[in-house]
């Protein structure tokens, strides 16, 4: 009984109590714990305004790459990657082959217009040779192991099928990555070896007012490269340079500071490596097909007197005054 | 076919990571990798949350998009799956992710990352079902036991729902009724492109 009593007034003390609380029950239910919380479009409302925005936490697991929630930028590179970047190369080289097919059918091979003297000198020695070729040799493998990244999907996938496209993209991959040691060794070669006759001068300015003879049938003066030929050597210096920083970042992940700036190094290397296709696919075209006697430049460093004087006037009179042209003081230029 | 989806409720989520656990042991994940990670927001402040995360199994999946040997499909559940036969370690799926779900087991330098991993939805790879080789590469394959992703199914708050987008939606939305608030479903919007109404 006494118990009985001690638990009526029990109750009778906890309903005094409610009721001196009388929104208590009522307002627990009113209260929101995610009213300070952070939520997911708070983070989607600021990235309107930074497209490169992460949403960072904390994390237990050693990989503090995971710490990263959510990085919708990813949503740009794919964009770049899958639309710009294809159109980018599709423009580059294909409209460069058009351009260079155009070319040849309206001028056809650039002849030596006096016909061949018979009589060479030298243009390029053994080692300038080696350092071009070293560098052209790797290029055209960096090219194509390139372009098989951007392309290879939509060309050579459905011709040959998905295991052996694996195949050669693997092989592609290691020779690009590989490959792109001794193109750098190149490029700095030719840039220590060439950087005197490339500086750009007023009689570079003549040459092209001159059409540089490829438009027209003039054949303006030049010295040892001519303006075109710098327009080349600074192409390849500057976009090998570009493509250096860039590839050397990619190829070691750890170094470019996370994943937003591998994609800027990603859309530098594809950019700058199809203007440099193109441009290469022209410096082919004229050291080939494009011009006759040109290609001996590179093949075995000599080249025709008549060639020489007609595209490089300048140099040749330097070389005949050095006495470096055999018999070049018995007979000066006409 | 159901559309598979991943939702997992920030206000329920404790940090336990016992789904982490769970998905290494299932799936026998190489050292090194997480498929799933427990990521949270706001530290020590009001309104901290912690989110658990892992391959959303993306509508129109940038990492298929960019991958340049196409080495990704999507199931009929809408899973999103790749073949590490055909995987050439480039890092481009990486690149591509909203949610960093490709990992790779070497550290990747001089492109040595090895074939990338990611989370399988639990639903294995283009290998035969429940093969040792499917098992060997991709891990577990509970779907073709007719079970859902183990994080999900051993979740001890039910925070991370696993199932029909619907479905997981519906049960979301019942919640959030219910109590009457909730922070949203993460990564929905980027990964689906559309959200819970809250």
């Amino acid at each position: 009984m006494r118990l009985g009593a001690h638990l009526r007034f029990l109750a009778l003390g906890l309903l005094l109590a409610f009721a001196a609380l009388p929104a208590a029950p009522a307002s627990a239910q009113q209260v929101n714990p995610t009213a300070n919380a952070v939520k997911e479009q708070q983070f989607l409302d600021a990235l309107k305004g930074n497209p490169s925005a992460e949403l960072q936490g904390r994390i237990t697991i050693p990989d503090g790459k995971a710490a990263t929630l959510e990085r919708p930028a990813g949503r740009e590179w794919r964009a770049f990657h899958q639309g710009t970047m294809v159109r980018i190369g599709a423009i580059a080289v294909i409209g460069m082959l058009l351009l260079l097919t155009v070319f040849y059918l309206v001028r056809g091979r650039i002849k030596i217009e006096a016909g061949p003297a018979g009589r060479t000198l030298t243009r390029f020695n053994a080692f300038e040779r080696f350092m071009h070729w070293l560098t052209a040799a790797c290029f055209i493998v960096l090219a194509l192991s390139g372009l098989n990244v951007t392309f290879g999907k939509a060309v050579l996938l459905p011709l040959i099928g998905p295991q052996a496209f694996t195949n050669v993209s693997i092989v592609a991959k290691w020779s690009h990555n590989y490959l792109a040691w001794p193109f750098m060794l190149g490029i700095a070669l030719m840039l220590v070896v060439w950087i005197k006759d490339n500086i750009p001068s007023a009689l570079d300015l003549k040459w092209i007012a001159a059409g540089g003879g490829i438009v027209g049938n003039k054949h303006p003066e030049a010295r040892r490269f001519n303006a075109g030929q710098k327009v080349i050597f600074w192409s390849v210096v500057l976009g090998g340079a570009a493509l250096s920083v860039s590839g050397v970042y990619l190829l070691f992940p750890a170094f470019a500071g996370g994943v937003l700036n591998l994609q800027f190094w990603n859309v530098i290397h594809g950019v700058v490596g199809v203007i440099m296709i193109a441009v290469i696919l022209a410096h082919i075209y004229i050291g080939s097909i494009g011009m006759e006697g040109a290609f001996d430049a590179m093949g075995s460093g000599e080249v025709d007197l008549n060639w020489a004087k007609e595209h490089h006037s300048l140099w040749v009179a330097e070389e005949m005054q050095k006495g470096h042209v055999p018999g070049g003081k018995l007979q000066p230029a006409e | 076919m159901a559309r598979m989806k991943f939702l997992c409720d920030a206000d329920r989520c404790i940090e336990c990571n016992a789904c982490v656990t769970a998905c290494k042991n299932e799936n026998e994940v190489p050292w090194g990798i997480n498929r799933r990670r427990v990521v949270t927001i706001n530290d020590g402040k009001p309104g901290e949350r912690s989110v658990s995360m892992a391959c959303m199994h993306c509508t129109d999946a940038p990492c298929a998009a960019v991958c340049p040997v196409d080495c990704f499909y999507t199931t009929a559940d809408a899973v999103v799956l790749h073949s590490k036969d055909l995987c050439i370690g480039c890092g481009y799926c990486f690149y591509a992710c909203p949610f960093g779900a490709p990992q790779y087991p070497k550290v990747g330098n001089f492109g040595s990352r090895g074939k990338m991993d990611k989370c399988t939805y639990c639903s294995g790879g283009p290998e035969a079902d429940l093969s040792p080789a499917e098992f060997q590469k991709y891990g577990s394959n509970r779907l073709a036991e007719g079970k859902l992703p183990l994080c999900a199914e051993m979740c001890s708050t039910k925070s991370l729902l696993a199932g029909d987008g619907e479905i997981i939606a519906q049960i979301y939305k019942e919640r959030v009724v219910k109590r009457g608030y909730g922070s949203g479903a993460w990564g929905w919007q980027t990964a689906y492109k559309e959200t819970i109404a809250i």
